[in-house]
C-alpha cells in the first residue's frame, strides 16, 4: 500500500503543469530526433541536458525521461518508412516492419510499433514499481561470465534469423565481431586491427557506420536493381477508421510478440551494460522461436515488429533502475542521465529511494504519464510518417541517401566514416546478391564491445578455464540453451538427411 | 552467377587470411595473469570467417547453393547501369563534401537525382534540392549544435551569412 501511496504523489507531480508540458515537448522532440537515422535517445539527451539546468531536478529528469521514451518509439518509424534503423536499438524492428511498409502496410507497421511500445513501457513501468529494490540485487549478481553466457544466447537467435545458410550467416556474425574490435584494444590500450593501416581506424568502426551503410545505401541499390526502378511501396489509405482497423489487426496479430518482448526488455534492460538493443534482438528471436508460423517473420510479420519494440521501451525503463537504486547506467542514455543526477546534487544508489523519494516517484509516475503521451503523439503522427511513402521513389530514393549521409556524419563526424558507408553499401549490394544474411552483422558490431570484454574477463576470473561459463549458477544454464540453439538447425538439417536417406 | 559465388567467396577468404594475419600482430594466446592477449578474439572470429568460407566454397561444388546452380549472369545492363549512376553518384556526394561543404554537395546530388535520374520538372528540382540543404542547416547548425563540415573557402561567404541568420 504505501508503493500505492508514493506511486500517487508520483503521478501527481508529473501532472503538475510544467512537467505535463515538458512531457509533451520531451516526447515530441524525441520522437523527431528518435525518426532521424543516426540519431537516437543519447543525442537528444545529451544535446539538452544544459537547457535542464533552468529547471528543477524533478521536471529536469522528467523531461529527459521523455525524450528517452519518445526517442525509443521514434526508432521504428525510420526503420520501417526509410528501412533504416534510427538507432541500434531499431534494428529488429527493420526485419518485418520494411517488409510491412513494402506491402503497404507501413500504418499497420506504425500503429504495431507505437502499440507494443506503449505496452512494453507499462509493463515495464509495473514491473519497476513493484520490484525495484529486488530486482536491483538480482541484476548485481550478473558478473562477466553471465552477460557473456547472455550474448552467446543473443548470437544463437542470430542463427535463427540468417535463414538456412548456415556457413554465410556465421561468416556475418564474425565479420560484424571483427569490424567491432577494430580500433583499440580496451584491456590493454595498444591499437589493434588497423585496417591497411589507415589511421581513421583507430577510431573503430561504429555500428552505425555499417548499419547506414548496409540498410541506407546497400539495400537502397539492392531495391532500386531489383525493381527496375519502378518501387511501389504502397498506396496508403490513412483513415480514422483504417487507424482503428489496423490496431485491432496489432492487437490480434502481434500481441504474442508484444508480451514476449515486455518481459525479456524488462529484464535484459536492468542489467548493467546489456540496455535495450540486445533486449530487442532477443526478443525478436525468441518470438520467432516460439512463434507457430516462423516463415512469416522477416517477410512482414506484426509480431516481428511488437516483440522487437516491446522490448526496447521495456528496457529502456528497465535500463533505469540499475541507474537509480545502484547508480549503474544500464544504457548510454542513462549514462548521460546519471551524469545529469549528479550535476543536479543528487546522489544515485541505494539510499536515493529513502532520501529523495519525491525525485524517484515523481520520475516513476513520469514513466506513466510519459507513456500515454508518447502513444497518443507518435498516433498523431504516423499519417504524416506514412505520407513520405506515397512520394515517388524516385523522391524518397534520393533523400534516403542524403538522410544517410548526413545522419552518418552527425552520428561520428568523419568524412572517413562516410567512405566506409560508401564501402560498406556497395560491398552489402554484392552480398546481398548472393544470399549472404547482413543483419547478423549489424547486431554482431552492436554487441561485440560488450561480448569481448565479458568474454576475456570472465576467462581472466577462471585462469583461462572455459567451464566458467557452465558451472556458474546463472551463466551455465543460459550457455546451454544457447549452445542448444546453435546446434539446432545442424541437428534438424541431418534429421531431414536422415528421413530422405529412409525414405 | 555460379562463377560470381565463388569469385566473392574467393575474395571473401582472401580477406579473412588477411585479418587473420592482422590480429596476430597482438598476442592471441592466453597471458599469465592479463587473461587473453589482444588478438585473441579477432583471431578466432576471422578464423571463423575463413571456415565459412571453406564451407561455402564446399556447398558451392556440391550445388547446394541457389547462385551455385544457376546459368544466370550475375547482373544484367540495367544492374551496371544502376550501379553505376546510382552508386556512382553517391560516391561522388561524398566526394564532393570536402569541396563545396555538405549542403552543396546535397542540393548538387539532389539536383542530378531527381532531374537526369527521376526526370522531374525543374521547379520540383529546384524546390526539393535548395529547400533541403537550407533545412537541414538549421536543423543541425542552430538546433542540433552539429557542425557539417564546409568545404573548401569559396563556400565561406554563403556559411557567414546563414549562421547571421542563426545568431
Amino acid at each position: 500500500m504505501e508503493v500505492m501511496s508514493f506511486l500517487a504523489d508520483g503521478i501527481l507531480l508529473a501532472l503538475e503543469p510544467i512537467n505535463l508540458a515538458l512531457i509533451i515537448a520531451g516526447v515530441t522532440v524525441g520522437l523527431f530526433i528518435g525518426a532521424m537515422p543516426g540519431l537516437g535517445s543519447v543525442n537528444g539527451v545529451a544535446i539538452l541536458l544544459p537547457i535542464t539546468f533552468l529547471v528543477p531536478p524533478n521536471s529536469a529528469i522528467i523531461f529527459l525521461a521523455a525524450i528517452y521514451y519518445g526517442a525509443m518509439y521514434g526508432g521504428a518509424i525510420s526503420s520501417v518508412t526509410l528501412g533504416i534503423p534510427g538507432a541500434s536499438t531499431a534494428v529488429a524492428t527493420t526485419f518485418d516492419g520494411r517488409p510491412l511498409a513494402l506491402q503497404g502496410r507501413a500504418s499497420l507497421a506504425l500503429v504495431t510499433a507505437a502499440l507494443a511500445s506503449f505496452v512494453g513501457g507499462t509493463v515495464a513501468t509495473v514491473l519497476f514499481t513493484l520490484f525495484a529494490p529486488v530486482l536491483a540485487s538480482t541484476a548485481l549478481s550478473f558478473g562477466p561470465p553471465e552477460i557473456f553466457a547472455l550474448m552467446l544466447l543473443a548470437f544463437a537467435t542470430f542463427v535463427g534469423l540468417g535463414g538456412d545458410d548456415i556457413p554465410k550467416t556465421v561468416f556475418s556474425i564474425c565479420l560484424g565481431l571483427v569490424l567491432a574490435a577494430v580500433g583499440f584494444d580496451t584491456i590493454s590500450g595498444e591499437p589493434r586491427m588497423v585496417l591497411f593501416e589507415i589511421d581513421g581506424f583507430m577510431r573503430g568502426i561504429g555500428f552505425i557506420v555499417l548499419a547506414i551503410g548496409v540498410y541506407g545505401i546497400g539495400e537502397m541499390l539492392w531495391t532500386i536493381e531489383q525493381t527496375r526502378g519502378e518501387v511501389t511501396t504502397t498506396n496508403p489509405k490513412m483513415t480514422a477508421k483504417g487507424m482503428m482497423s489496423d490496431a485491432k489487426e496489432a492487437a490480434q496479430r502481434g500481441w504474442k510478440g508484444t508480451a514476449i518482448g515486455s518481459l525479456i526488455g524488462f529484464f535484459v534492460g536492468i542489467l548493467p551494460a546489456a540496455g535495450a538493443t540486445p533486449g530487442s534482438l532477443m526478443s525478436y528471436g525468441v518470438a520467432k522461436m516460439l512463434s507457430k508460423t516462423p516463415e512469416e517473420y522477416g517477410k512482414g510479420s506484426p509480431d516481428g515488429v511488437a516483440a522487437p519494440e516491446s522490448a526496447n521501451n521495456s528496457a529502456s525503463t528497465g535500463s533505469m533502475l540499475p541507474m537509480l537504486t545502484l547508480g549503474i547506467p544500464g544504457s548510454p542514455t542513462t549514462a548521460i542521465l546519471l551524469g545529469g543526477m549528479v550535476i543536479w546534487g543528487l546522489t544515485p544508489g541505494p539510499r536515493l529511494f529513502i532520501d529523495e523519494s519525491e525525485f524517484v516517484w515523481g520520475l516513476i509516475g513520469s514513466f506513466y504519464i510519459s507513456n500515454i503521451a508518447a502513444l497518443v503523439i507518435n498516433l498523431a503522427f504516423i499519417p504524416l510518417f506514412v505520407w513520405m511513402l506515397r512520394m515517388p521513389f524516385t523522391i524518397l530514393a534520393p533523400l534516403i541517401f542524403v538522410l544517410s549521409i548526413v545522419g552518418g556524419f552527425a552520428a561520428s563526424r568523419s568524412i572517413h566514416d562516410l567512405w566506409l558507408i560508401v564501402i560498406f553499401g556497395l560491398s552489402a549490394f554484392f552480398l546481398r546478391k548472393f544470399d549472404y544474411p547482413l543483419a547478423p552483422a549489424v547486431l554482431a558490431i552492436v554487441l561485440g564491445p560488450i561480448a569481448e570484454p565479458t568474454l576475456r574477463q570472465s576467462l581472466l576470473l577462471s585462469s583461462g578455464d572455459p567451464m566458467i561459463f557452465f558451472t556458474r549458477p546463472i551463466a551455465g544454464p543460459i550457455t546451454i540453451i544457447a549452445i542448444i540453439l546453435i546446434l539446432l538447425p545442424a541437428v534438424k538439417l541431418l534429421r531431414r538427411k536422415l528421413a530422405l536417406a529412409k525414405n | 552467377m555460379r562463377q560470381g559465388e565463388i569469385s566473392l567467396v574467393g575474395l571473401l577468404a582472401l580477406f579473412s587470411l588477411y585479418l587473420i594475419w592482422k590480429s596476430t600482430e597482438l598476442p592471441i594466446g592466453y597471458i599469465r595473469g592479463q587473461g587473453p592477449g589482444g588478438g585473441f578474439w579477432p583471431f578466432w572470429l576471422a578464423l571463423g570467417m575463413l571456415l565459412s568460407c571453406l564451407a561455402s566454397a564446399w556447398k558451392w561444388w556440391r550445388t547446394q547453393s541457389p547462385a551455385s546452380r544457376s546459368d544466370e549472369p550475375f547482373m544484367d545492363a540495367f544492374g551496371w547501369r544502376t550501379l553505376l549512376y546510382v552508386g556512382g553518384s553517391v560516391i561522388a556526394f561524398v566526394g564532393l563534401i570536402s569541396i563545396v561543404s555538405m549542403y552543396g554537395a546535397v542540393a548538387v546530388f539532389l539536383l542530378y537525382y531527381l532531374r537526369f535520374l527521376g526526370r522531374h520538372s525543374w521547379f520540383l528540382t529546384l524546390a526539393i534540392s535548395l529547400s533541403l540543404p537550407i533545412g537541414l542547416f538549421f536543423f543541425f547548425e542552430a538546433v542540433m549544435l552539429i557542425s557539417m563540415p564546409q568545404g573548401m573557402s569559396f563556400t565561406q561567404p554563403a556559411f557567414d551569412l546563414m549562421y547571421d541568420i542563426i545568431y
